[in-house]
């Protein structure tokens, strides 16, 4: 196992920063970091000191590799858009993504697998079918315009109808200026983006759920089970989800990394400003220094997360671990 | 699977793309699996029911079609498809106002029967803006589905088949984008190459077909092994014979069922690049970004703006979902069981 | 294989099973043990019902061994699932299962679940698939007895203990502890008697116990079995495709076709006055070395395939396929009672009494 994860991480060091030095190249060639200067009145000298502190006339795998030399040294620079030190954006953005994802699959984990053993006892039952048919719609709407129709629905409707002062369910941010904590304006907050979220993920885990309950529902152990004369909720919960959840968490492991770089819409939408947030207003500017360092890190996410899905794997399911 | 949100979908429809991830496949076919599924059933039903299949031969087409058949919802969908495509594609000849023409006297108001979907700030009939704007979802979706589904399978078949070089470099390739969120490489690339229907169709597919092609490498490489393929390569078998017999017969399904779920994608795709400004540029309009330009209007009286266009994805998406699982169903009812 | 002799370890149980009291059935200890009385399952199916067992009648006393043999497709499982109420529940069922007086079919799954495993337990197949993969051995089979009994933690890990030792699981406490991938097939078939057998159920249902097992494991697998019946009293419902796994187990064989009943008597009647075309063909089928020149002649084979559950062929489903049928006649028109033909001994055939033995039993002749 060990070797096995060690030499999964070796393998994926290259890839990330290949992919890393393809996007640095990438956004160089697009964008002119120097742009917005353009317009001062002492344009020329401020853009040549500009393009000297960034090293814009040496060639692209040098501005890469020099970044890279400092970058691994635990300097990333400074943004080009807001000067400010990247490592610090990064680790702000990423613990407000960190929030809503953490929320986020809390509740659509729980949902997916009450929604797995709900249609599995009861498939064909016409909360199985309202189910499966909602999951098709989840699956079928964009995602940000759940979103807005969510703001628009619970939020601005809801306050209007009841004529509230403010509205129940905020739309912008995680907190209300200067209020921080784990508290009912947090809470108001949080609604709308995690349930924006939820319904996108949900969907899919609920459908996969319902799928590997309703597999292993026909496993023969599942018979010897019954055959043995365990109650049918006991067959349902111990005996069949303990072997239905193996798949379920893999799939959620792979998903959760994905998400450290993935929610640029939602969190476009609500103003929240975690990783997306920053990656699309970098991009706006073709802020390379920011949008190179952001997707190191997102890619470990993934990386990190697909050998959480191995070890996870392994763990429940004794099969994996001794052979 | 790896955009994160925007491309959830695709995570949990076919792929098994992530490094060891082999997700599902499987869950269509259970789901709807001919008969109820009980506790216990199947693995009686397997052996005792073995012997009742009625001998009279079906060819692979008749099978196909009374599988398809069965399926209410995707014959209905592929019926709502081609309506839409039609209506959409001959606006001109039938829908009563120009898209494009304002009327600043009007300016918004709400749905109505002399507008159905209402006008924006501009006086705008917006059912003929939508219809309109489907011409370019549309065209997109399919002009994705297509270029990325025929690249994909021939260079996945040619992974797959001849293995080696080829295999490697697509593997690579594939590895590198799974690294970084999807939206963001498109969202790059579209601000690279610029906004033009074709570039965004080429962005689009230059990603896409890696979906396809792993999957078509996946396939060809089992069937591959494969007793019968086997068999007809000690028999002597020539490489163009055997893709030929064994191997296209094979991964059709796959192939056709993939290439409709890629059009559902790819308008989604394209909706969300447009609605974060990267996408089809005004004046030029897609249900996307219709969408943008609605956003501002989230909160106001005028948010009908935002329904309309929503629905016309949901209802082309959902379509496309119905026959992709119509017809996956009526290719393999086994599914991604083995 | 260890069988220390301790008469105390498997003391009927009776007194302990089913803790939900009120829901248990009241048994009729001096009715018989188990009578099936014109069961039929039928399955809905795209192309009609399929019949998978029909009209299917016979009792098991205490003590006894009956085999029930027949090729897969005979509805000699189904058979073995309605009488557990284990059929999926699109499955009609009809006629009655009477264990010890009292009809199980249509009971309340409550009702069911004090049965099953205690009076009636199970062991299947494939030993592997039936075992849960993520649960440890010894926690399986100590399930199967704390589900109807109320008893410390030790006392189920003793039991459990015994149980593999005496299905001759050598280091039991160790095996105990380890997970069905970690056993080999024929422990793991072993394990699953351990567990079927953990509560002294009156009835053992055996369902091709030993199919998926090398022939050595075979012959040690059924030796467990046979042991076992001896010690515990338990009666066996052994069901197999192979008539030689019955020759030397059984006391009574019924043998199954398309569904339906074709034969069934004392095992001395079925192997040496056997009174139906197709157990005949079966015993013809048997690799036998007490022939002589068995090299020069092939084995029997029955020809044709069996027929489909949803279209049985008319009159007698075994016509078809059957060398002493008389078509166009009463065969493939008139389908055969049950009937008795001697004391305890019924047959499915048209010409029970007139069939030339010799002749149906002999070997085809070599054809080069």
């Amino acid at each position: 196992m060990l070797t096995y994860i060690t030499r999964r991480v070796l393998y994926s060091i290259p890839v990330i920063f290949v992919a890393s030095f393809l996007l640095f190249a990438f956004v160089r060639a697009t964008f002119d970091p120097t742009a917005h200067l353009r317009a001062s009145r002492t344009a020329a000298e401020a853009i040549k000191s500009e393009r000297k502190r960034l090293n814009l006339d040496k060639p692209t795998v040098v501005q890469y590799s020099d970044w890279l030399k400092k970058f691994v040294r635990g300097d990333w620079g400074t943004s080009e858009r807001t000067h400010e030190r990247v490592f610090a954006m990064i680790r702000r953005s990423l613990w407000v993504t960190t929030q809503l994802i953490f929320w986020g699959v809390l509740v659509s984990a729980l949902l997916a697998i009450a929604m797995g053993v709900y249609s599995a006892v009861r498939q064909y039952s016409a909360l199985d079918y309202t189910l499966t048919g909602l999951s098709f719609v989840a699956l079928a709407m964009p995602p940000f315009w759940f979103g807005l129709i969510a703001i628009q629905f619970l939020s601005a409707d809801l306050k209007n109808v009841f004529h509230l002062q403010e509205p129940l369910f905020y739309s912008i941010g995680l907190h209300k200026p200067g209020v921080t904590g784990l508290n009912v304006d947090y809470l108001r907050h949080l609604a709308l983006p995690v349930m924006t979220l939820t319904v996108q993920i949900v969907a899919g885990w609920g459908r996969y759920q319902r799928a590997a309950m309703l597999d292993v529902m026909s496993a023969d152990y599942v018979r010897t089970a019954r055959a043995k004369g365990v109650p049918r909720r006991r067959v349902i919960f111990k005996h069949a989800l303990r072997n239905a959840l193996i798949p379920l968490v893999t799939v959620m492991a792979l998903d959760i990394g994905v998400l450290f770089g993935g929610l640029i819409i939602t969190e476009t939408i609500f103003s929240i400003p975690g990783m997306g947030r920053l990656f699309f207003d970098s991009l706006l500017r073709g802020d390379a220094t920011v949008l190179v360092s952001w997707t190191v890190v997102t890619a470990l996410f993934i990386v990190l997360f697909n050998l959480l899905a191995d070890v996870a794997y392994g763990w429940l399911d004794p099969r994996i671990r001794f052979s | 699977m790896s955009a994160g949100d925007e491309f959830r979908h695709r995570t949990s429809e076919e792929d098994g793309l992530f490094l060891g991830g082999e997700p599902v496949g499987v869950d269509v076919a259970v789901e709807q699996g001919v008969g109820p599924v009980e506790l216990i059933p199947d693995a009686i039903a397997d052996v005792e029911l073995a012997h009742t299949a009625e001998p009279v031969p079906r060819t692979q087409w008749q099978l196909f079609r009374r599988r398809f058949f069965r399926h209410r919802m995707a014959v209905i969908s592929g019926v709502v498809l081609v309506g839409l495509y039609v209506a959409c594609f001959s606006a001109k000849w039938w829908v009563p106002f120009d898209p494009n023409k304002q009327n600043l006297l009007l300016g918004p108001v709400s749905p109505r029967a002399s507008h159905w979907f209402g006008t924006d700030e501009l006086g705008r009939d917006q059912f003929a803006r939508i219809v309109y704007a489907g011409q370019i979802s549309l065209k997109i979706g399919l002009a994705v589905a297509l270029i990325s589904t025929v690249v994909g399978a021939v260079l996945g078949a040619i992974a797959g088949f001849f293995g080696k070089v080829t295999d490697q470099f697509l593997m690579r390739i594939t590895d590198l984008f799974l690294v970084v969120p999807a939206i963001a490489i498109l969202a790059i690339a579209l601000r690279r190459f610029g906004h033009s229907d074709t570039t965004i169709i080429l962005v689009l597919a230059g990603l896409f077909w890696m979906y396809i092609a792993r999957i078509v490498r996946g396939q060809v490489l089992s069937i591959k092994e494969k007793e019968f393929v086997e068999a007809a390569r000690a028999a002597g078998g020539s490489a163009p014979r055997i893709i030929g017999r064994h191997i296209i017969p094979n991964v059709v399904g796959p192939i056709v069922v993939n290439a409709t779920l890629a059009v559902a994608t790819a308008i989604i795709t394209e909706s969300t690049l447009s609605f974060l400004g990267f996408g089809v540029q005004p004046p030029r309009t897609s249900w996307g970004n219709m969408l943008s330009t609605a956003e501002g209007y989230v909160g106001t009286s005028n948010a009908y703006l935002l329904y309309f266009p929503g629905l016309a994805i949901l209802l082309t998406v959902l379509a496309v979902n119905f026959l992709g699982d119509g017809l996956r169903d009526a290719f393999d009812p086994q599914g991604g069981r083995q | 294989m260890t069988f220390d002799d301790d008469p105390t370890s498997l003391q009927p149980v009776e007194s302990a099973i089913s803790p939900n009291g009120s829901r248990s059935l009241s048994f009729d200890p001096g009715a018989p043990l188990l009578e099936v009385e014109h069961l039929s399952v039928e399955f809905p199916s795209d192309d009609g019902p399929v019949h998978a067992v029909d009209d299917v009648s016979f009792t098991v006393a205490a003590n006894e061994v009956l085999g029930i043999v027949g090729e897969s497709g005979s509805g000699k499982t189904v058979t073995s699932m309605a009488i557990l109420g284990l059929l999926p529940k699109r499955a009609r069922v009809r006629g009655a299962v009477r264990f010890r007086g009292v009809d199980l079919i249509g009971r309340k799954e409550k009702e069911m679940q004090a049965i099953r495993g205690a009076r009636i337990a199970m062991i299947f197949q494939d030993a592997l698939a039936s075992l849960n993969p993520v649960f440890k051995v010894g926690d399986q089979i100590g399930e199967a007895i704390s589900v109807h009994r109320k008893l410390p933690d030790r006392a189920v890990r003793d039991r459990v203990v015994e149980l593999l030792d005496l299905v001759g699981i050598p280091q039991p406490r160790q095996r105990a502890d380890q997970y069905p991938h970690e056993y080999s097939g024929g422990m793991r078939q072993r394990a699953m008697i351990a567990m079927s057998i953990a509560n002294d159920p009156d009835i053992l249902i055996a369902d091709e116990p030993t199919t998926a097992l090398d022939v050595t494991i075979q012959a040690q697998v059924l030796e467990v079995l046979e042991r076992i019946q001896e010690r515990t009293d338990s009666s066996i419902l052994l069901i197999t495709h192979d008539l030689g796994v019955v020759a030397g187990v059984a006391d009574r064989v019924m043998v199954m076709y398309a569904g339906r009943q074709a034969e069934l008597g004392s095992v001395d009647e079925i192997f040496y006055d056997s009174r139906h075309p197709y157990t005949l063909g079966l015993l013809a089928s048997l690799p036998r070395l007490d022939r002589g020149g068995a090299r020069s002649q092939r084995l029997h084979r029955i020809k044709g395939q069996p027929p489909s559950l949803i279209f049985v062929p008319p009159g007698c489903p075994f016509h078809p396929r059957c060398p002493a049928a008389e078509v166009p006649g009463r065969c493939n028109t008139e389908r055969p009672a049950f009937r008795e033909i001697g004391a305890d001994h019924r047959s499915a055939c048209h010409f029970a009494e007139d069939l030339d033995r010799e002749q149906l039993l002999a070997p085809e002749p070599a054809t080069s």
